[in-house]
């Protein structure tokens, strides 16, 4: 125990710290929404279709983080069009985005001279490498999640049960689906420095599969979600400190040993209370 | 004279370039009680998207005589997903017209209190915190009926209310509609011709276009002619549709 309090007198760690927490925070409340829609593939091609701008960003010198932004927001926004107005199919049109934004990275990494610093850590996470300012952007994403998420709780839970009768109640079904939709865009770009492009849709499901087998109430799930994947990103990152290995693949492995735990504890428990 | 709640006049709908309705003429008046049938893929749930304004009609018009927030609606179950985590408490209260959830300063007290009443009289008070995926076809409909009702509608719109439930809740479930009725016009929609003809007034056959039917009670040469065909099947106790049930109504000479 000691030498976890000792960490926390290294900046590096400190930094890891506030990171795991900012993304347990944003993941768990916007992974909620995306697994009680059943919008985790959209999410998929989000994340991969922002590849494409971390391989401009590379190019053009930027920040990568920026021109990801660009490009999974642009993403998010372009399957909700294709879907409602071009009428193509909703999976067919998350493909596309899927594989065109990677293949857009591809091809920008490729023509970026010489050597493309840190790619890995776009792929498979780094979070002993977020900047302050990354954090300070973390920090406000979670903040901003807690406050809509809490104000306008029902008109989210609502638009998201059943968005055609949402309609005939008069609620702005498409203004709230775009708003959650560059919402999802955000969060996982900022989390993109965490846990990684591959990595991310396991922050954005496992928690809230393991807070599922407690609670069927969208209200209970957010926090639990919260919880569960501040528990498994913290455990994770500590695991890969102690034992050098990738905090990425750390923290997905945690969460999913977490997930596993759960699931066996809760189900031994209802198999007892069956038999008595 | 009869207030007229909604009036739909040469309405057409098509999707992708296939119509649906073609020149559909209908008046909704105050205590209707109308039953719209037809075989599917006829435009049945497409007529009632377009009154709600679900989907967008290519011609005509449809006026209505109540304010959108006076209409309630049921919707076919399998347009929700049944494992969403949502309880049964929060499916009634998300009924209420919605400008208010803007406001997060607002307050909730009567609305839920409202809810629960509504729950109560369907006989369903004891499951209100259960996560809709753990309710039976029967008591999932209760739930959507409710959350229907929570505007206190002046017209409400069902749309097969009977799938997925047990022939004794079906009939709960029409005896329960007839008692709304002296309250409020409804307009069901159903695939079951024998059993809803028993407790509607008047019929909509829809198939393309729309046929008015000032009765309950239509043969199946009617049914023919309206180019709905459409088999009339009798389950058990209920009476055959071609008999007559309300004495004092106008037969048409329609006799079988």
């Amino acid at each position: 125990m000691g030498t976890i309090i000792e960490l926390f007198s290294y900046d590096f760690f400190i930094h890891a710290f506030w990171a795991s927490l900012f993304a347990a925070i944003s993941c768990g409340i916007v992974g909620t929404y995306i697994v009680s829609r059943r919008i985790v593939f959209v999410s998929g091609g989000i994340t991969h279709a922002s590849f494409g701008g971390i391989g401009i960003g590379y190019f053009l010198g930027w920040n990568p983080l920026l021109g990801a932004a660009i490009f999974a927001i642009l993403s998010g926004l372009g399957i909700q069009l294709f879907t409602e107005k071009a009428k193509v199919r909703e999976d067919s049109s998350i493909a596309i985005w899927w594989s065109l934004g990677m293949a857009i990275g591809i091809i920008f990494v490729y023509l970026t001279p010489g050597y493309a610093p840190n790619l890995m850590s776009y792929l498979f996470g780094s979070v002993l490498t977020v900047s302050v300012t990354e954090l300070w952007l973390m920090g406000a994403l979670s903040v901003i999640l807690i406050l809509f998420f809490v104000l306008f709780y029902r008109l989210i839970l609502y638009v998201a049960f059943d968005e055609e009768f949402a309609r005939t109640t008069g609620l702005p079904v498409s203004v709230i689906n775009y708003l959650l939709i560059s919402l999802i865009a955000i969060t996982i770009v900022l989390n993109i420095r965490v846990v990684g492009i591959i990595l991310i849709l396991s922050l954005l499901t496992l928690p809230q599969a393991t807070a599922n087998l407690f609670t069927k109430d969208f209200k209970r799930m957010l926090p639990l979600s919260v919880l569960f994947a501040f528990i498994g990103s913290f455990v994770g990152l500590l695991f890969s400190f102690f034992v050098d290995i990738p905090s990425g693949a750390s923290i997905i492995f945690t969460l999913v040993l977490l997930f596993g735990l759960v699931k066996l504890a809760v189900s031994t428990k209802q198999k007892l209370a069956s038999r008595a | 004279m009869k207030e007229k709640l909604v009036e739909i006049s040469n309405l057409s709908v098509s999707y992708d370039q296939k119509t649906v309705l073609e020149g559909a003429e209908l008046i909704v008046n105050e205590h209707d009680f109308l039953g719209v049938i037809g075989p599917n893929g006829g435009g049945k749930t497409t007529l009632i998207k377009a009154m709600l304004g679900l989907v967008k009609p290519d011609l005509g018009s449809i006026k209505f005589h109540v304010p959108l927030s006076k209409v309630g609606y049921l919707p076919q179950i399998n347009q929700v997903d049944r494992r969403f985590p949502i309880t049964v408490l929060d499916v009634v209260r998300s009924g209420r017209t919605g400008g208010h959830l803007l406001n997060p300063f607002r307050k909730d007290k009567s609305e839920t209190l409202y809810a629960e009443e509504l729950l109560e009289k369907m006989g369903i008070a004891a499951i209100r915190d259960k996560a809709i995926g753990e309710l039976s076809g029967g008591q999932m409909q209760r739930v959507f009926l409710c959350r229907s009702l929570m505007n206190k509608p002046k017209l409400l719109i069902l749309d097969e209310p009977d799938t997925f439930v047990d022939n004794q809740f079906e009939s709960e479930l029409y005896e329960k509609l007839k008692e709304l009725n002296e309250r409020m016009a409804i307009v069901l929609v159903s695939h079951d011709v024998g059993t809803i003809s028993y407790y509607v007034k008047t019929i909509a056959c829809v198939n393309r276009q729309v046929h008015y039917h000032p009765s309950n009670i239509i043969s199946t040469e009617q049914l023919a002619s309206y180019n709905c065909p459409l088999q009339i099947i009798t389950h058990g106790d209920i009476p055959h549709t071609v008999l007559s049930m309300h004495e004092n109504h106008d037969h048409h000479g329609h006799h079988h």
